[in-house]
Protein backbone atom coordinates (compact mmCIF):
# COMPACT_ATOMS: atom_id res chain seq x y z
CA UNK A 1 0.00 0.00 0.00
CA UNK A 2 0.58 3.39 -0.30
CA UNK A 3 3.10 5.11 2.06
CA UNK A 4 2.86 8.68 1.03
CA UNK A 5 -0.71 8.30 2.33
CA UNK A 6 -0.16 8.28 5.36
CA UNK A 7 -2.22 10.83 7.71
CA UNK A 8 -0.74 14.10 7.82
CA UNK A 9 -0.54 14.44 11.62
CA UNK A 10 -1.22 12.09 14.36
CA UNK A 11 -3.23 14.35 16.19
CA UNK A 12 -5.84 15.16 13.60
CA UNK A 13 -6.49 11.51 13.02
CA UNK A 14 -6.33 9.72 16.36
CA UNK A 15 -10.03 10.84 16.63
CA UNK A 16 -10.53 8.89 13.54
CA UNK A 17 -11.26 5.15 14.71
CA UNK A 18 -11.90 3.98 10.62
CA UNK A 19 -11.15 5.34 7.74
CA UNK A 20 -11.53 4.64 3.98
CA UNK A 21 -9.05 6.81 1.73
CA UNK A 22 -10.07 6.79 -1.94
CA UNK A 23 -10.61 2.72 -1.35
CA UNK A 24 -11.26 0.32 -4.78
CA UNK A 25 -11.92 -3.23 -4.35
CA UNK A 26 -12.02 -5.22 -7.57
CA UNK A 27 -12.85 -8.66 -7.67
CA UNK A 28 -11.48 -10.76 -10.78
CA UNK A 29 -9.22 -9.17 -13.52
CA UNK A 30 -9.22 -8.05 -17.24
CA UNK A 31 -12.89 -8.64 -19.21
CA UNK A 32 -14.43 -10.12 -15.88
CA UNK A 33 -13.00 -7.39 -13.89
CA UNK A 34 -15.59 -6.69 -11.42
CA UNK A 35 -15.22 -3.34 -9.05
CA UNK A 36 -17.17 -4.11 -6.04
CA UNK A 37 -15.95 -0.91 -4.35
CA UNK A 38 -14.87 2.49 -6.23
CA UNK A 39 -13.27 5.19 -5.19
CA UNK A 40 -14.73 5.17 -1.46
CA UNK A 41 -14.16 7.58 1.12
CA UNK A 42 -15.20 7.21 4.71
CA UNK A 43 -14.73 8.41 8.20
CA UNK A 44 -15.71 6.91 11.47
CA UNK A 45 -14.59 9.02 14.60
CA UNK A 46 -14.52 7.76 17.68
CA UNK A 47 -17.79 6.52 19.40
CA UNK A 48 -19.89 7.32 16.27
CA UNK A 49 -22.83 4.78 15.07
CA UNK A 50 -22.74 4.83 11.36
CA UNK A 51 -25.31 2.87 9.35
CA UNK A 52 -24.37 1.78 5.61
CA UNK A 53 -27.73 1.15 3.84
CA UNK A 54 -28.48 0.45 0.22
CA UNK A 55 -29.32 -2.11 -2.13
CA UNK A 56 -27.91 -5.91 -2.31
CA UNK A 57 -24.07 -5.44 -4.45
CA UNK A 58 -23.58 -2.14 -3.20
CA UNK A 59 -20.43 -2.82 -1.23
CA UNK A 60 -22.15 -2.42 2.16
CA UNK A 61 -20.39 -5.87 3.32
CA UNK A 62 -16.83 -5.41 1.58
CA UNK A 63 -16.53 -2.16 4.09
CA UNK A 64 -17.43 -4.74 6.73
CA UNK A 65 -14.76 -6.69 5.39
CA UNK A 66 -11.98 -4.28 4.63
CA UNK A 67 -12.70 -3.45 8.47
CA UNK A 68 -12.36 -6.58 9.69
CA UNK A 69 -9.03 -7.25 7.62
CA UNK A 70 -10.56 -9.98 5.87
CA UNK A 71 -10.32 -8.45 2.68
CA UNK A 72 -7.49 -5.73 1.39
CA UNK A 73 -8.24 -2.91 -0.82
CA UNK A 74 -6.93 -3.19 -4.41
CA UNK A 75 -6.44 0.83 -4.28
CA UNK A 76 -6.31 3.18 -1.62
CA UNK A 77 -5.83 2.80 1.99
CA UNK A 78 -7.48 1.94 5.40
CA UNK A 79 -6.75 3.27 8.31
CA UNK A 80 -7.57 1.94 11.37
CA UNK A 81 -7.02 3.74 14.66
CA UNK A 82 -4.80 6.38 12.68
CA UNK A 83 -2.42 4.30 11.63
CA UNK A 84 -2.50 1.57 8.31
CA UNK A 85 -4.79 -1.12 8.94
CA UNK A 86 -2.82 -4.29 10.37
CA UNK A 87 -0.07 -1.59 11.63
CA UNK A 88 -1.72 -1.15 15.11
CA UNK A 89 -4.57 -3.92 15.37
CA UNK A 90 -6.99 -2.68 17.58
CA UNK A 91 -9.94 -4.98 19.22
CA UNK A 92 -12.67 -5.84 16.56
CA UNK A 93 -16.07 -7.00 17.19
CA UNK A 94 -18.57 -8.49 14.31
CA UNK A 95 -21.78 -10.28 14.38
CA UNK A 96 -23.22 -11.43 11.64
CA UNK A 97 -26.83 -11.99 9.95
CA UNK A 98 -26.37 -15.59 11.13
CA UNK A 99 -25.55 -15.82 14.57
CA UNK A 100 -22.11 -18.24 13.95
CA UNK A 101 -21.88 -19.74 17.37
CA UNK A 102 -19.95 -22.65 17.63
CA UNK A 103 -22.52 -25.56 17.77
CA UNK A 104 -20.04 -27.57 20.36
CA UNK A 105 -19.42 -25.13 22.92
CA UNK A 106 -22.40 -23.85 25.43
CA UNK A 107 -23.50 -20.22 25.21
CA UNK A 108 -20.81 -19.16 28.04
CA UNK A 109 -17.82 -20.47 26.14
CA UNK A 110 -19.28 -18.99 22.93
CA UNK A 111 -19.31 -15.73 24.71
CA UNK A 112 -16.00 -15.96 26.22
CA UNK A 113 -14.12 -17.24 22.78
CA UNK A 114 -13.24 -13.49 21.99
CA UNK A 115 -11.25 -13.30 25.67
CA UNK A 116 -9.92 -16.75 25.00
CA UNK A 117 -7.98 -15.22 21.37
CA UNK A 118 -7.41 -11.19 22.24
CA UNK A 119 -5.05 -9.52 23.63
CA UNK A 120 -4.88 -8.47 26.16
CA UNK A 121 -7.31 -10.75 27.81
CA UNK A 122 -5.83 -14.53 26.06
CA UNK A 123 -2.87 -13.73 28.68
CA UNK A 124 -4.98 -14.23 31.74
CA UNK A 125 -7.58 -16.80 29.94
CA UNK A 126 -6.77 -19.60 31.88
CA UNK A 127 -6.57 -17.96 34.98
CA UNK A 128 -9.28 -15.79 35.06
CA UNK A 129 -11.84 -17.70 33.07
CA UNK A 130 -13.73 -19.57 35.94
CA UNK A 131 -13.28 -16.32 38.25
CA UNK A 132 -13.59 -12.85 36.50
CA UNK A 133 -14.29 -13.44 32.83
CA UNK A 134 -16.79 -15.90 33.79
CA UNK A 135 -18.67 -12.87 35.55
CA UNK A 136 -18.13 -10.97 32.72
CA UNK A 137 -19.98 -13.31 30.96
CA UNK A 138 -23.11 -13.81 32.87
CA UNK A 139 -23.17 -9.72 33.52
CA UNK A 140 -23.23 -9.28 29.80
CA UNK A 141 -25.86 -11.89 29.10
CA UNK A 142 -27.99 -10.67 31.85
CA UNK A 143 -28.14 -7.42 29.94
CA UNK A 144 -29.34 -8.89 26.72
CA UNK A 145 -32.20 -11.19 28.56
CA UNK A 146 -30.01 -14.23 28.32
CA UNK A 147 -29.78 -14.61 32.22
CA UNK A 148 -29.62 -18.26 33.12
CA UNK A 149 -28.95 -19.62 29.94
CA UNK A 150 -24.93 -19.77 29.99
CA UNK A 151 -24.80 -23.60 30.46
CA UNK A 152 -27.50 -24.11 27.48
CA UNK A 153 -26.20 -25.49 23.55
CA UNK A 154 -26.82 -22.77 20.66
CA UNK A 155 -29.48 -25.80 19.34
CA UNK A 156 -31.44 -25.34 22.42
CA UNK A 157 -31.84 -21.46 21.86
CA UNK A 158 -34.27 -19.52 19.26
CA UNK A 159 -32.96 -17.88 16.82
CA UNK A 160 -33.32 -14.29 18.72
CA UNK A 161 -31.84 -15.60 21.32
CA UNK A 162 -28.81 -17.47 19.63
CA UNK A 163 -28.51 -13.41 18.25
CA UNK A 164 -28.12 -12.40 21.32
CA UNK A 165 -25.69 -14.64 22.29
CA UNK A 166 -24.08 -13.45 18.96
CA UNK A 167 -24.33 -10.12 20.04
CA UNK A 168 -22.15 -10.78 23.14
CA UNK A 169 -19.51 -12.28 21.54
CA UNK A 170 -19.00 -9.53 19.59
CA UNK A 171 -18.73 -7.15 23.02
CA UNK A 172 -17.24 -9.18 25.35
CA UNK A 173 -13.87 -7.97 24.73
CA UNK A 174 -14.96 -4.43 24.65
CA UNK A 175 -13.40 -3.48 20.98
CA UNK A 176 -12.85 -0.63 20.09
CA UNK A 177 -14.74 -1.40 16.56
CA UNK A 178 -17.74 -2.83 16.50
CA UNK A 179 -18.78 -4.23 13.42
CA UNK A 180 -22.54 -5.14 12.36
CA UNK A 181 -23.42 -7.64 8.96
CA UNK A 182 -26.82 -7.32 9.26
CA UNK A 183 -27.62 -9.06 12.58
CA UNK A 184 -30.86 -8.97 12.90
CA UNK A 185 -31.97 -9.69 8.85
CA UNK A 186 -33.33 -13.36 9.37
CA UNK A 187 -35.19 -12.37 12.70
CA UNK A 188 -38.96 -11.77 12.82
CA UNK A 189 -40.48 -7.95 12.94
CA UNK A 190 -40.93 -8.14 16.60
CA UNK A 191 -37.33 -9.85 17.55
CA UNK A 192 -35.66 -7.50 15.56
CA UNK A 193 -37.23 -4.18 17.33
CA UNK A 194 -36.35 -5.80 20.86
CA UNK A 195 -33.20 -6.20 19.84
CA UNK A 196 -32.44 -2.73 18.38
CA UNK A 197 -33.43 -1.79 22.06
CA UNK A 198 -31.12 -4.68 23.23
CA UNK A 199 -28.35 -3.08 20.76
CA UNK A 200 -29.38 0.39 21.61
CA UNK A 201 -28.28 -0.07 25.44
CA UNK A 202 -25.13 -1.84 24.54
CA UNK A 203 -24.37 0.69 22.68
CA UNK A 204 -25.24 3.49 25.02
CA UNK A 205 -23.36 2.08 27.86
CA UNK A 206 -19.77 1.63 26.61
CA UNK A 207 -20.35 3.68 22.97
CA UNK A 208 -17.86 1.73 21.02
CA UNK A 209 -17.39 2.85 17.58
CA UNK A 210 -20.23 0.75 15.28
CA UNK A 211 -20.32 0.07 11.48
CA UNK A 212 -23.80 -1.14 10.49
CA UNK A 213 -24.77 -2.70 7.46
CA UNK A 214 -28.08 -3.03 6.88
CA UNK A 215 -30.96 -2.74 4.60
CA UNK A 216 -33.64 -1.75 6.63
CA UNK A 217 -34.12 1.94 6.54
CA UNK A 218 -36.10 2.30 9.50
CA UNK A 219 -33.40 0.06 11.87
CA UNK A 220 -31.20 2.34 10.31
CA UNK A 221 -32.65 5.45 11.50
CA UNK A 222 -33.59 3.68 14.85
CA UNK A 223 -29.97 2.97 15.88
CA UNK A 224 -27.31 5.03 13.90
CA UNK A 225 -25.71 8.51 14.93
CA UNK A 226 -24.99 9.06 10.83
CA UNK A 227 -26.31 7.20 8.03
CA UNK A 228 -24.19 6.63 4.65
CA UNK A 229 -26.28 5.76 1.74
CA UNK A 230 -24.73 3.23 -1.05
CA UNK A 231 -25.22 2.79 -4.58
CA UNK A 232 -24.33 -0.61 -6.25
CA UNK A 233 -22.67 -1.23 -9.80
CA UNK A 234 -19.89 0.28 -8.74
CA UNK A 235 -20.93 0.54 -5.07
CA UNK A 236 -20.06 3.90 -3.30
CA UNK A 237 -21.15 5.96 -1.07
CA UNK A 238 -23.96 8.82 -2.57
CA UNK A 239 -25.18 10.52 0.29
CA UNK A 240 -24.56 10.73 4.11
CA UNK A 241 -26.92 12.48 6.30
CA UNK A 242 -26.57 12.85 10.53
CA UNK A 243 -29.19 11.17 12.39
CA UNK A 244 -30.08 13.78 15.57
CA UNK A 245 -32.86 11.76 17.54
CA UNK A 246 -32.64 11.92 21.46
CA UNK A 247 -31.12 8.86 22.80
CA UNK A 248 -32.55 6.29 23.91
CA UNK A 249 -34.82 6.05 21.53
CA UNK A 250 -38.08 3.80 21.40
CA UNK A 251 -39.72 1.86 18.38
CA UNK A 252 -43.00 4.07 19.08
CA UNK A 253 -40.58 7.03 17.60
CA UNK A 254 -40.34 5.14 14.43
CA UNK A 255 -44.10 6.89 13.86
CA UNK A 256 -43.17 10.14 14.52
CA UNK A 257 -43.88 12.31 11.25
CA UNK A 258 -39.90 13.36 12.02
CA UNK A 259 -38.92 9.42 11.69
CA UNK A 260 -40.96 9.38 9.01
CA UNK A 261 -40.35 11.68 6.85
CA UNK A 262 -36.15 10.96 7.47
CA UNK A 263 -37.02 7.14 6.37
CA UNK A 264 -38.79 8.52 3.34
CA UNK A 265 -36.13 10.82 2.25
CA UNK A 266 -33.70 7.82 2.41
CA UNK A 267 -35.74 5.62 0.47
CA UNK A 268 -35.94 8.31 -1.68
CA UNK A 269 -32.30 9.00 -2.08
CA UNK A 270 -32.09 5.35 -2.91
CA UNK A 271 -34.29 4.95 -5.77
CA UNK A 272 -33.03 8.08 -7.36
CA UNK A 273 -29.57 6.55 -6.97
CA UNK A 274 -31.42 3.23 -8.65
CA UNK A 275 -33.09 5.24 -11.71
CA UNK A 276 -30.24 7.25 -12.92
CA UNK A 277 -27.98 4.14 -12.39
CA UNK A 278 -30.38 2.88 -15.13
CA UNK A 279 -30.10 6.22 -17.13
CA UNK A 280 -26.62 5.93 -17.75
CA UNK A 281 -26.13 2.42 -18.80
CA UNK B 1 -40.74 -49.74 28.20
CA UNK B 2 -40.20 -46.89 25.67
CA UNK B 3 -39.55 -47.47 21.75
CA UNK B 4 -36.04 -48.01 21.89
CA UNK B 5 -35.05 -50.69 24.71
CA UNK B 6 -38.59 -52.77 22.61
CA UNK B 7 -36.04 -52.54 19.49
CA UNK B 8 -33.36 -53.66 21.44
CA UNK B 9 -34.98 -56.37 23.19
CA UNK B 10 -36.37 -57.31 19.50
CA UNK B 11 -32.79 -57.57 17.86
CA UNK B 12 -32.08 -59.38 21.30
CA UNK B 13 -34.30 -62.16 20.77
CA UNK B 14 -33.85 -62.06 16.96
CA UNK B 15 -29.97 -63.30 17.72
CA UNK B 16 -30.83 -65.46 19.98
CA UNK B 17 -33.64 -67.26 16.99
CA UNK B 18 -30.37 -67.49 15.02
CA UNK B 19 -28.81 -69.38 16.91
CA UNK B 20 -31.06 -71.92 18.16
CA UNK B 21 -32.93 -72.40 13.96
CA UNK B 22 -28.90 -73.35 13.54
CA UNK B 23 -28.99 -75.86 16.29
CA UNK B 24 -32.24 -77.07 15.28
CA UNK B 25 -31.56 -77.42 11.88
CA UNK B 26 -28.32 -79.35 12.02
CA UNK B 27 -30.38 -81.71 14.49
CA UNK B 28 -33.54 -82.45 12.65
CA UNK B 29 -30.93 -82.70 8.94
CA UNK B 30 -28.03 -84.57 11.22
CA UNK B 31 -25.47 -82.15 9.68
CA UNK B 32 -22.22 -83.58 9.84
CA UNK B 33 -19.97 -81.72 12.51
CA UNK B 34 -17.00 -81.91 9.72
CA UNK B 35 -19.29 -79.13 7.64
CA UNK B 36 -21.31 -76.91 10.22
CA UNK B 37 -21.42 -77.90 13.89
CA UNK B 38 -23.91 -76.75 16.35
CA UNK B 39 -23.68 -73.39 18.30
CA UNK B 40 -23.83 -75.83 21.49
CA UNK B 41 -20.70 -77.63 20.49
CA UNK B 42 -18.99 -75.18 19.31
CA UNK B 43 -19.47 -73.07 22.73
CA UNK B 44 -18.22 -76.14 24.21
CA UNK B 45 -15.08 -76.10 22.03
CA UNK B 46 -14.40 -72.44 23.06
CA UNK B 47 -14.41 -73.74 26.95
CA UNK B 48 -12.88 -76.32 26.64
CA UNK B 49 -10.07 -75.23 24.52
CA UNK B 50 -10.02 -71.58 26.14
CA UNK B 51 -6.68 -71.65 27.29
CA UNK B 52 -4.66 -72.66 23.76
CA UNK B 53 -7.27 -69.85 22.65
CA UNK B 54 -6.62 -67.02 25.26
CA UNK B 55 -3.12 -66.00 23.84
CA UNK B 56 -4.16 -66.32 20.00
CA UNK B 57 -6.98 -63.59 20.77
CA UNK B 58 -4.47 -61.96 22.96
CA UNK B 59 -2.27 -61.08 19.94
CA UNK B 60 -5.07 -60.77 17.58
CA UNK B 61 -6.00 -58.02 19.59
CA UNK B 62 -2.33 -56.35 20.64
CA UNK B 63 -2.22 -56.77 16.70
CA UNK B 64 -5.07 -54.57 15.63
CA UNK B 65 -5.05 -51.98 18.34
CA UNK B 66 -1.12 -51.52 17.56
CA UNK B 67 -1.80 -51.11 13.75
CA UNK B 68 -5.15 -49.41 14.26
CA UNK B 69 -3.26 -46.99 16.74
CA UNK B 70 -0.07 -46.38 14.08
CA UNK B 71 -3.31 -45.76 11.36
CA UNK B 72 -4.83 -43.12 13.67
CA UNK B 73 -1.62 -41.25 13.79
CA UNK B 74 -0.80 -41.65 9.96
CA UNK B 75 -4.38 -40.66 9.39
CA UNK B 76 -4.20 -37.79 11.65
CA UNK B 77 -1.62 -36.00 10.11
CA UNK B 78 -2.71 -36.55 6.56
CA UNK B 79 -6.05 -36.01 6.87
CA UNK B 80 -4.58 -32.67 8.75
CA UNK B 81 -2.59 -31.91 5.65
CA UNK B 82 -4.82 -32.94 2.86
CA UNK B 83 -7.67 -30.90 4.58
CA UNK B 84 -5.62 -27.89 5.39
CA UNK B 85 -6.31 -26.02 2.20
CA UNK B 86 -9.15 -26.38 -0.34
CA UNK B 87 -5.96 -26.51 -3.11
CA UNK B 88 -4.29 -29.63 -0.87
CA UNK B 89 -7.56 -31.37 -0.32
CA UNK B 90 -8.57 -31.25 -4.41
CA UNK B 91 -4.96 -32.49 -5.88
CA UNK B 92 -4.21 -35.26 -3.29
CA UNK B 93 -8.02 -36.68 -3.26
CA UNK B 94 -7.97 -38.66 -6.08
CA UNK B 95 -4.11 -40.68 -5.28
CA UNK B 96 -6.29 -41.18 -1.80
CA UNK B 97 -8.82 -42.79 -3.67
CA UNK B 98 -6.89 -45.07 -5.92
CA UNK B 99 -4.70 -46.02 -3.03
CA UNK B 100 -8.10 -46.69 -0.90
CA UNK B 101 -9.42 -48.68 -3.38
CA UNK B 102 -7.00 -51.02 -3.66
CA UNK B 103 -7.76 -54.81 -2.09
CA UNK B 104 -5.65 -54.24 0.92
CA UNK B 105 -5.02 -58.31 1.01
CA UNK B 106 -2.89 -57.78 -2.17
CA UNK B 107 -0.26 -55.61 -0.12
CA UNK B 108 -0.11 -58.68 2.66
CA UNK B 109 2.58 -60.70 -0.28
CA UNK B 110 4.70 -57.35 0.00
CA UNK B 111 4.63 -56.94 3.53
CA UNK B 112 5.86 -60.38 4.28
CA UNK B 113 8.70 -60.00 1.65
CA UNK B 114 9.73 -56.97 3.13
CA UNK B 115 9.64 -57.76 6.66
CA UNK B 116 9.31 -61.77 6.79
CA UNK B 117 6.15 -63.44 8.53
CA UNK B 118 5.21 -62.49 11.62
CA UNK B 119 3.76 -59.56 13.49
CA UNK B 120 5.13 -56.81 11.42
CA UNK B 121 3.28 -57.46 8.84
CA UNK B 122 0.17 -57.99 10.53
CA UNK B 123 0.72 -54.79 12.66
CA UNK B 124 1.16 -52.62 8.81
CA UNK B 125 -1.79 -54.50 7.37
CA UNK B 126 -3.70 -53.40 10.31
CA UNK B 127 -2.49 -49.87 9.63
CA UNK B 128 -2.65 -49.67 6.23
CA UNK B 129 -6.56 -50.81 5.94
CA UNK B 130 -7.70 -48.17 8.85
CA UNK B 131 -5.73 -45.40 7.33
CA UNK B 132 -7.59 -44.23 4.96
CA UNK B 133 -11.29 -43.74 5.97
CA UNK B 134 -9.66 -41.50 8.86
CA UNK B 135 -7.35 -39.35 6.23
CA UNK B 136 -10.71 -39.66 4.08
CA UNK B 137 -12.81 -37.92 6.88
CA UNK B 138 -10.20 -35.71 8.81
CA UNK B 139 -9.57 -33.89 5.59
CA UNK B 140 -13.69 -33.64 4.18
CA UNK B 141 -13.77 -32.14 7.98
CA UNK B 142 -11.24 -30.05 7.99
CA UNK B 143 -11.89 -28.67 4.26
CA UNK B 144 -15.73 -28.60 4.79
CA UNK B 145 -15.54 -25.78 7.83
CA UNK B 146 -17.92 -23.26 7.59
CA UNK B 147 -16.10 -19.95 6.39
CA UNK B 148 -18.31 -17.84 8.56
CA UNK B 149 -16.66 -19.84 11.55
CA UNK B 150 -13.29 -18.82 10.20
CA UNK B 151 -14.68 -15.44 9.54
CA UNK B 152 -15.48 -15.59 13.46
CA UNK B 153 -11.87 -16.44 14.68
CA UNK B 154 -10.35 -13.99 11.51
CA UNK B 155 -12.22 -10.98 12.66
CA UNK B 156 -11.05 -11.55 15.99
CA UNK B 157 -7.14 -11.53 14.83
CA UNK B 158 -6.72 -15.33 15.68
CA UNK B 159 -3.66 -17.10 13.99
CA UNK B 160 -3.68 -19.91 11.86
CA UNK B 161 -3.14 -22.83 14.80
CA UNK B 162 -5.81 -20.70 16.62
CA UNK B 163 -8.40 -21.05 13.87
CA UNK B 164 -7.59 -24.68 13.51
CA UNK B 165 -7.63 -25.55 17.45
CA UNK B 166 -10.42 -23.54 18.16
CA UNK B 167 -12.69 -24.42 15.26
CA UNK B 168 -11.69 -26.65 12.35
CA UNK B 169 -10.31 -29.67 14.51
CA UNK B 170 -13.62 -29.78 16.95
CA UNK B 171 -15.53 -29.45 13.99
CA UNK B 172 -13.89 -32.10 12.42
CA UNK B 173 -14.46 -34.17 15.51
CA UNK B 174 -17.54 -36.05 14.60
CA UNK B 175 -15.87 -37.07 11.12
CA UNK B 176 -12.74 -38.36 13.06
CA UNK B 177 -14.84 -40.67 15.43
CA UNK B 178 -17.61 -41.63 12.60
CA UNK B 179 -14.23 -42.72 10.85
CA UNK B 180 -12.80 -44.50 14.17
CA UNK B 181 -15.18 -46.88 14.33
CA UNK B 182 -15.09 -48.08 11.01
CA UNK B 183 -11.02 -48.11 11.00
CA UNK B 184 -11.00 -50.41 14.05
CA UNK B 185 -13.41 -53.25 12.45
CA UNK B 186 -11.24 -52.75 9.10
CA UNK B 187 -8.00 -52.85 11.42
CA UNK B 188 -9.05 -55.95 13.01
CA UNK B 189 -9.80 -57.50 9.10
CA UNK B 190 -6.46 -56.47 8.56
CA UNK B 191 -4.90 -57.83 11.17
CA UNK B 192 -6.84 -61.57 10.46
CA UNK B 193 -6.28 -61.87 7.05
CA UNK B 194 -2.55 -61.22 7.80
CA UNK B 195 -2.29 -63.62 10.36
CA UNK B 196 -4.34 -66.19 8.18
CA UNK B 197 -1.57 -65.55 5.05
CA UNK B 198 1.49 -64.93 6.64
CA UNK B 199 1.49 -65.78 10.63
CA UNK B 200 2.43 -68.43 13.72
CA UNK B 201 0.01 -66.49 16.19
CA UNK B 202 -3.63 -64.92 16.30
CA UNK B 203 -6.65 -66.03 15.49
CA UNK B 204 -6.77 -66.21 12.08
CA UNK B 205 -3.48 -68.53 12.47
CA UNK B 206 -5.28 -71.06 14.75
CA UNK B 207 -8.47 -71.17 12.40
CA UNK B 208 -5.75 -71.70 9.52
CA UNK B 209 -4.08 -74.89 11.48
CA UNK B 210 -7.53 -76.31 12.93
CA UNK B 211 -9.18 -75.77 9.46
CA UNK B 212 -5.96 -77.90 7.83
CA UNK B 213 -6.60 -80.89 10.50
CA UNK B 214 -10.51 -80.51 9.77
CA UNK B 215 -10.84 -79.48 13.72
CA UNK B 216 -14.00 -77.71 12.41
CA UNK B 217 -15.89 -77.18 15.75
CA UNK B 218 -12.55 -75.16 16.76
CA UNK B 219 -12.65 -73.04 13.30
CA UNK B 220 -16.22 -72.04 14.08
CA UNK B 221 -14.92 -71.30 17.39
CA UNK B 222 -12.56 -68.74 16.23
CA UNK B 223 -14.88 -67.02 13.90
CA UNK B 224 -17.04 -66.67 17.32
CA UNK B 225 -13.94 -65.18 19.13
CA UNK B 226 -13.62 -63.20 16.15
CA UNK B 227 -16.98 -62.02 15.82
CA UNK B 228 -16.98 -60.82 19.83
CA UNK B 229 -14.17 -58.92 19.37
CA UNK B 230 -14.98 -57.24 16.45
CA UNK B 231 -18.17 -56.16 18.07
CA UNK B 232 -16.98 -55.15 21.22
CA UNK B 233 -14.54 -52.80 19.34
CA UNK B 234 -17.22 -51.16 17.23
CA UNK B 235 -19.24 -50.85 20.46
CA UNK B 236 -16.41 -49.11 22.52
CA UNK B 237 -15.47 -46.76 19.87
CA UNK B 238 -19.35 -45.68 19.04
CA UNK B 239 -19.86 -44.93 22.95
CA UNK B 240 -16.38 -42.78 22.50
CA UNK B 241 -17.77 -41.31 19.71
CA UNK B 242 -21.60 -40.47 20.99
CA UNK B 243 -19.73 -39.08 24.26
CA UNK B 244 -17.19 -36.96 22.71
CA UNK B 245 -19.48 -35.15 19.77
CA UNK B 246 -22.67 -35.35 21.87
CA UNK B 247 -23.18 -32.05 20.28
CA UNK B 248 -24.35 -33.27 16.60
CA UNK B 249 -27.58 -35.43 18.45
CA UNK B 250 -26.69 -37.85 15.82
CA UNK B 251 -28.84 -41.07 17.12
CA UNK B 252 -27.20 -44.01 15.93
CA UNK B 253 -27.77 -47.79 16.68
CA UNK B 254 -25.28 -50.67 16.55
CA UNK B 255 -25.47 -50.94 13.01
CA UNK B 256 -23.96 -53.77 11.66
CA UNK B 257 -20.39 -52.95 9.38
CA UNK B 258 -20.24 -54.56 5.98
CA UNK B 259 -17.20 -55.71 5.20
Amino acid sequence: MNAANWPDAPSSTTEKLFQLENVRVTFGSGEREVTALADTDLKLTKGEFVALVGPSGCGKSTILKLAAGTLRASQGVVYVAGREIGANPIRIGMAFQNPTLLPWLNIRDNVMLPLKIVPPYRHQYRSKRRTEYKDKVEALLEQVGLKGFADSFPWQLSGGMQQRASLCRALIHEPNLLLLDEPFGALDQFTREELWEVMQNLWLATKPTVLLVTHDLTEAAYLASRICIMQARPGRIIDDRPVGFARPRTVEMTADPKFVSLRENLRTAIVTARHSLGDTK
Amino acid sequence: MNESQRRRLMSLGFILLFFVLWELICLVFGVSQLVLPRPSVIIATFIDRFPAIMPHAIQTIYTTLLGFGFGILIGLSLGMLIGSSRLAFDVAYPLLVGFSSIPKVAVVPIFVLWFGAGTVPAVLTAMIMSVFPIVVNVATGLATTEPELEDVMKTLGAKKHEILWNVSLPRTMPFFFASLKVSVTLAFVGTVIAETVASNRGIGNLMMIASSSFDVPLVFAGLFVLAALGVSLYVIFSFIESRVTGWTKRQDGLSVASH
